[in-house]
């Protein structure tokens, strides 16, 4: 942590109990301003809980900690998650006065000018998800949260999404926590990756350290200890 | 891959020109052709088929004199009563009447069954307190009100009106209650994380999520409206069309009492085909079954 002093986001001693099974256990957790951290985990691990209690989603749930975050913070669901009764453009200011400009720049950004006045059911899933990044774009974040956005697309699609959200993310520079289960996905995408085990961050890579070429290096051996930290014993 | 090659031998067999529906069976993959589960294409004017033929049916009846004039007069008698009645200004007035307390009980009870449900579906104690209250209303005949009606209300407009505004406001309360109970909670988990505030959430989330209930509420509430407005009309009147008819009871018109029950078919008819035009203008945003 001592490469990022002064952390944006500050987690400490976080728990969050369901019934009497604690999900999250004292966790600690800082994000840079700017960084892109994904956080792998099994299912179940509480990848889902943590993301929910840096929204501010979980007002309800027993437990403790703190969670200091900025006030400007996005959240892109599985589902893209678009009022049906409205069309694109309001869907992506919704709850913003006076934004339809920016709300049709940022749909242009993701490549999607022209269907403002479309609704949501008239598009297809990848083109609804990319609207929920409009929508979360439009709001300049300062930290962007994402719970498995991609998971519910096709494979080719998935990975047009990819592309575009890493270089939205540097076009705008948020920090971004992606919560994925897809160890490809994270490397592909993130600076830092963590992994959530019992609870706590179990463990820590760099893919982006070094430069792009040193990321093609490492990566088979990233992706290995990757697996190991999350149970899975299978050679690379 | 059996079905592939059966292809070919079953087009060109004697089969196929005995088929009832020969092109369903050449384009479809194999002998057996693919199930239509959608109710297919809107018929036109599709919604007047039903009572035409109900009118058929009572024209042939009377003109082979099945159908003894002193039971039920004839579809023609009963035009011609009609144009009588128009004539000397009598039918204008009384429909007038009967439209205008309709419509002002439809203009009370729906904003009040409305607001009642907005209440009640967004807060706890509004349910506590609300829901309670219209579900015994629900369960008492409203023609077991009208005594007490009458009795604090009078016999004059102020009861009729009433009497309809209350009819009303249930099915509105009932159905748009349910209509926003039903609203997914991922929208309304959404409308926190975007920071929506509470005006902007019931504009944009609640009433556009509560309106497939609130049309369907409507569309029971204007047929409740005539059903109300003819029992105020039949019990204490002077004017209205079932006060009409009721004069006509006492002479044994039957050509008149007819006149108003097409009047109240045909009004039942329109408003509720008006409001199934509003809602299929209104939620041209969802695709369903009925297309």
């Amino acid at each position: 942590m001592a490469a990022h002093p002064g952390g944006l986001i500050r987690v400490k001693g976080l728990t969050r109990v369901y019934g009497d099974r604690k999900v999250l256990d004292g966790l600690d957790l800082e994000l840079a301003p700017g960084e892109f951290t994904a956080l792998l985990g099994r299912s179940g691990s509480g990848k889902s809980t943590l993301l929910r209690a840096l929204a501010g989603l979980d007002p309800d749930v027993a437990g403790g900690g703190t969670v200091e975050v900025p006030g400007e913070v996005s959240v892109v669901f599985q589902d893209a998650r678009l009022l049906p009764w409205q069309r694109v453009l309001p869907n992506v200011v919704l709850g913003l006065r006076g934004a339809e400009r920016r709300g049709r720049e940022s749909l242009a950004e993701v490549g999607l000018a022209g269907r403002e006045r479309a609704w949501p059911n008239e598009l297809s899933g990848g083109e609804q998800q990319r609207v929920a990044l409009a929508r979360s774009l439009v709001r300049e974040p300062r930290l962007l949260l994402a719970d498995e956005p991609f998971g519910a697309l096709d494979a080719l699609t998935r990975i047009k999404m990819h592309a575009l959200l890493r270089r939205l993310f540097e076009q705008h520079r948020p920090a971004v926590l992606l919560v994925t289960h897809d160890v490809d996905e994270a490397i592909a995408l993130a600076d830092r990756v963590l992994v959530l085990d019992e609870g706590r961050i179990a463990a820590e890579q760099r893919p982006g350290a070094g430069g792009p070429e040193a990321r093609a290096e490492t990566h088979a051996e990233i992706r290995a200890r990757l697996l190991t930290a999350l149970g899975v014993t299978a050679g690379v | 891959m059996t079905l592939v090659e059966s292809r070919p031998t079953a087009a060109p067999g004697p089969s196929a020109t005995t088929s009832a529906t020969p092109s369903v069976t050449a384009s479809a993959p194999g002998s057996r052709a693919r199930p239509r589960l959608r109710p297919g294409r809107p018929v036109r004017l599709g919604f007047l088929l039903g009572p035409s033929l109900l009118l058929a049916l009572w024209a042939v009846a009377s003109a082979t004199g099945w159908l003894d004039p002193r039971f039920l007069s004839a579809p023609w008698t009963v035009v011609g009563t009609a144009a009588e009645l128009a004539g000397t200004g009598r039918l204008q007035d009384n429909l007038l009447t009967s439209v205008g307390r309709v419509a002002l009980g439809l203009a009370i009870g729906v904003p009040l069954g409305t607001a009642l449900a907005l209440v009640s579906g967004l807060s706890r104690w509004g349910e506590a307190i609300i829901d309670g209250p219209v579900q015994i209303k629900r369960a008492i005949p409203s023609l077991a009100l009208m005594p007490l009606l009458i009795l604090w209300l009078g016999i004059g407009e102020v009861m009729k009106v009433t009497v309809i505004a209350v009819g009303v406001l249930v099915p509105i309360y009932i159905h748009t209650h349910n209509g926003l109970r039903g609203i997914d909670s991922r929208y309304v988990e959404l409308a926190e994380t975007v920071g929506l505030r509470r005006g902007a959430f019931i504009g944009r989330v609640v009433l556009p999520g509560a309106l497939p209930g609130f049309l369907l509420g409507l569309r029971f509430a204007v047929t409740t409206a005539w059903l109300f407005l003819v029992v105020a009309e039949l019990i204490n009147s002077t004017s209205g069309i079932g006060y009409m008819m009721d004069l006509a009871r006492t002479y044994g018109q039957t050509d008149v009492i007819l006149v108003g029950l097409v009047l109240y078919g045909l009004l039942g008819l329109f408003s509720d085909a008006a409001v199934r035009l509003v809602e299929r203008r209104a939620l041209s945003w969802r695709r369903t079954l009925a297309g």
